[in-house]
């Protein structure tokens, strides 16, 4: 630690401290256009320029990289000092006039009009000031060093090299962040980048919190737009994380860890809506699926939880349509459950929040739980128009001179008429499915599939969460949908059967199995993926088939596909049926 | 001491067997050293009438191939097995049937029509002429063997005690089988318990074959003149019907060595009734079909399926034939 005097405060501060940060510390304020606190200090626009003193000498310096030494005596508001950062942002404003940044630094420092006029004036609102913070945090912070100064003089401008895009760049942003004129735009170039959006009304930053009910609420890092992860540099969340958690080197790892019995809880998703084009998800404005909604209406989403249109207005009539892919011949003939019910809750809010009209487009309402007809009714009182029908398509309409809005084409059933609703902003339910990779799944623990792809229970009625493989369990939408209560009840179900396995200690099998007989398998693999309940492995070395006695529930497929007889049911061979049949022909 | 003595036959048959014996080469000398040859209608001229003269059980070994095809392939089995002490069905005919028993698949009736009337290569002058069992000639009246309406196989004739199996048996099995034989003659040591299936293995064609094999799914089946085949990886996989998996080893997996699906010559592996249903079974497994319709169309990419699983033991299969057609 030294000892400085700024303005004639003592103050300590650590060696190679720069005035600036020394000066904020003791509460002084320094005007400066170029500085930022996550790129080195660059000098460049020389507002913060300061006096020091030595002896009985004094010069000026540049507060931001002028590092303190022991003794020193800082002047920020002396005479000289005020009359040369009047010069420079006179000289600033004369040339860019119209900056809201230079303008309001201007009038900070008591500057309303410049003494002299610019040659080179720039009366652009989001004009260049070459501060050169765009330059220096893709080179220092980002790594990337696309951006650069070229020329000198009067005719210094930032460019990229060559004056064409640069294939260097990621893309990330950084550049616009900084800009103080917003000079620098990001164009979206996310279908050509690739980059990962996972929420159709916001973008998010490379490091996030998933959703504000995400457990454990902890931020996650996007690899795939993180710049450190892409050059090595940046490192801004790690340098600003004060318990220091980020750590970059963290690396997705396979855990192997042994169980005898598995829960398989992996969910369900969404329909793809484009898949349904005549809806004009991802195509018109103002055409949300229910997730992204439920996205807004979260009081720490992209709106703050105020419902409306891309445009910012508030909807005046927002339509909701049900059953998008769910008991629909072509998609998926079963009926999603929860649907009804969100599309219930988003209709009252809807209500509750905004004045707009709501258009609930259903084919059956189906509000079967504890307390869902009641809160239907409660709908219907709240003034909810109830259409009975399939919605045709979506369409976008303008009348000119007014904002563009959504016209729905739909068959009211109840009163037999075709009609056409206008509205600001369409929600579609789309239907649960089963996950894309749950096949691969089926595969891995040897369980069955309906043919809605959902897990198949052991039992629809008396076993819902166990499988045809024991020890394996299912629970929640991977065995079908349901919403919240449903699946909290299965899977504390199916938690109670394992704790019941687990506190017996030991399981009684049946001993009705297959065997393979050893000496005699020749290792033709023919039953190596038959086994539905993947008892059946290959032993390389021994390069013969082997049946876990324990998995192995007697069905008898192995039986009847070994080409060589080698397999037989215990007790219940080949020769032995022979002979039974033998036996009953010779009586 | 007499040599004991030794018959060869030949019943229904290609006389591959006999080339594969002749292959013996040097070896043939001992055979003809250790034993007094009686019967080998194939090599030598033999009369019938003296293997009849002989008292019963007079000849030590008799190695007996072909299918019964005729009443005559019938009464020489019946004779030599009277004849015989240690009868050996030798080959996959005299064993399973083999090819002639692919006949089981018609009847006498439609083979006749076929083979004397309707071929295409036939003479025009022939054309429609049968044979007839017995003609009267001027000489007197002359006899042909009855042509049976099924093939059969030596064990469903005639009591037989050992098998050697293979289209024809591999030399090295015969030469083998027959070293063990003279040792056992020789040196009075016990006889194998009888129907040991002798010159092969106890596992299957796969044993042998060193192509790699993993995980099967089969999408298409391809006959071997439609695919370039990887020399590596099992044949089944890359949809050649090999028989493999439900044949017997003892070939030491010849022809999967020449990218040949296993033609199931060595006849079905220890336990196994039926080598062709049991292939049906393990194929029927491992085809990569989610429904009804796409196994059908997967099916239906092999090529004669009845003559390709039942190739070599039509005669000895639960089928034994195709049923009759009811004339009615």
């Amino acid at each position: 630690m030294i000892k400085l005097t700024i303005d004639g405060k003592q103050l300590e501060v650590f060696e190679d401290t720069s005035i600036l940060k020394a000066a904020e510390k003791a509460g002084i304020w320094i005007p400066t256009m170029c500085h930022c606190d996550y790129i080195e200090p660059y000098g460049v626009c020389r507002l913060c320029s300061v006096e020091v003193v030595k002896g009985k000498r004094s010069r000026i310096v540049t507060a931001c990289n002028y590092p303190v030494r022991e003794g020193l005596t800082v002047r920020t508001n002396s005479e000289r000092v005020k009359w040369i950062r009047k010069i420079i942002m006179e000289l600033m404003l004369s040339r860019w006039p119209n900056v809201p940044a230079v303008k309001e630094m201007a009038e900070q420092l008591g500057i309303s009009k410049p003494r002299f006029e610019s040659k080179e004036k720039d009366e652009a609102e989001d004009a260049c000031i070459l501060c050169g913070m765009c330059v220096n945090v893709c080179n220092d912070l980002v790594g990337k060093g696309v951006l650069g100064f070229s020329k000198m003089g009067i005719e210094r401008e930032v460019v990229l090299p060559y004056n064409e895009r640069s294939e260097e760049c990621i893309a990330c942003g950084a550049c616009a962040y900084v800009c103080p004129t917003k000079h620098i735009k990001v164009k979206s170039l996310e279908y050509e980048r690739g980059a990962i959006q996972d929420w159709s009304l916001a973008s998010k930053t490379a490091i996030y919190v998933p959703t504000m009910q995400a457990v454990p609420r902890v931020p996650t890092i996007d690899e795939a737009s993180c710049i450190n992860k892409q050059t090595g540099g940046c490192k801004a969340c790690q340098t600003y994380c004060e318990p220091g958690a980020i750590n970059y080197d963290m690396k997705d790892e396979e855990i192997e860890v042994e169980v005898g019995q598995i829960l398989i809880t992996t969910g369900y998703q969404l329909m793809d809506l484009t898949k349904m084009p005549q809806f004009g998800y991802g195509r018109l404005d103002n055409v949300y699926s229910s997730l992204d909604f439920e996205h807004m209406l979260n009081s720490t989403g992209p709106t703050n939880g105020t419902i409306q249109c891309k445009d910012g207005s508030v909807p005046r009539a927002v339509g909701i349509i049900h059953c998008i892919g769910s008991r629909d011949e072509n998609y998926h003939k079963y009926c999603s459950r929860v649907c009804c019910m969100y599309a219930l809750k988003f209709a009252h809010l809807i209500k509750d929040r905004t004045t707009a009209e709501v258009y609930q487009f259903y084919i059956d309402m189906r509000a079967f739980g504890k307390g869902y007809e009641e809160f239907y009714k409660r709908l219907l009182d709240e003034g909810v128009n109830m259409i009975r029908g399939k919605v045709g398509e979506v369409t976008e309409c303008r009348v000119d001179g007014e904002k563009p809005f959504l016209k729905v084409a739909c068959e009211d059933t109840l009163i037999g008429k075709f009609r056409e609703i206008p509205l600001d902003m369409v929600i579609l339910c789309p239907a649960i499915e089963s996950n894309a990779d749950s096949s691969d799944l089926k595969k891995i623990f040897s369980i069955s599939q309906s043919p809605d792809k959902f897990f198949l229970e052991r039992h629809p009625k008396l076993d819902p969460m166990s499988t045809m493989t024991d020890g394996i369990f299912i629970a929640g939408c991977a065995q079908g949908p349901k919403d919240i209560p449903d699946s909290v009840a299965q899977a504390s179900g199916a938690a109670a059967k394992i704790l019941s396995l687990i506190s017996v200690g030991e399981v009684a099998v049946d001993p009705i199995k297959a065997e393979i007989v050893e000496e005699r398998c020749s290792g033709c693999r023919i039953c190596n993926n038959l086994c539905p309940y993947g008892a059946i492995s290959y032993i390389d070395e021994k390069k013969i088939s082997f049946i876990n006695d324990m998995l192995c529930k007697g069905c008898g497929t192995c039986v009847a596909a070994c080409p060589s007889s080698v397999i037989t049911g215990k007790g219940f061979t080949d020769a032995q049926i022979m002979a039974e049949i033998e036996g009953l022909l010779a009586i | 001491m007499s040599k004991p003595k030794l018959a060869l036959y030949w019943a229904s048959s290609c006389g591959g067997c006999e080339i594969a014996v002749v292959d013996l080469e040097a070896k043939i000398l001992d055979v003809a050293g250790f034993f007094e040859i009686v019967l080998w209608p194939c090599v030598m001229d033999f009369k019938y009438k003296d293997i009849e003269a002989l008292p019963d059980g007079d000849i030590t070994l008799c190695l007996f191939n072909g299918a019964i095809r005729t009443s005559e392939n019938e009464h020489l089995a019946k004779m030599l097995r009277a004849k015989s002490k240690v009868m050996v069905a030798f080959g996959s005919c005299a064993g399973d049937g083999a090819i002639p028993s692919l006949a089981n698949f018609y009847d006498k009736d439609s083979i006749y029509e076929y083979v004397f009337k309707t071929c295409p290569s036939l003479e025009e002058s022939s054309r429609g002429v049968y044979p007839e069992t017995k003609t009267t000639m001027p000489e007197g009246e002359i006899e042909i063997p009855v042509f049976w309406e099924t093939v059969k196989t030596l064990d469903q004739v005639i009591d037989v005690d050992y098998y050697i199996p293979g289209c024809p048996p591999q030399t090295f099995q015969i030469a083998a089988a027959v070293e063990a034989v003279i040792d056992i003659l020789q040196n009075g040591k016990p006889l194998p318990p009888k129907g040991t299936v002798l010159g092969a293995g106890d596992k299957t064609c796969c044993d042998d074959c060193t192509r790699v094999k993993s995980e099967k799914k089969i999408k298409k089946f391809y006959r071997p003149q439609d695919i370039i085949t990887d020399p590596e990886q099992c044949l089944l996989e890359q949809g050649i019907v090999c028989m493999g998996p439900a044949t017997r080893n003892g070939c030491e997996a010849l022809c999967m060595k020449a990218n040949m699906g296993c033609r199931g010559c060595y006849g079905p592996p220890e336990g196994v009734l039926d080598q062709g249903a049991k292939m049906v079974s393990a194929l029927s497994s491992v085809i990569d079909a989610q429904n009804p319709e796409d196994a059908k169309k997967i099916i239906d990419t092999i090529a004669d399926p009845l003559g390709t699983f039942y190739r070599f033991s039509m005669a000895s299969s639960i089928l034994r034939r195709v049923q009759k057609k009811n004339n009615k």
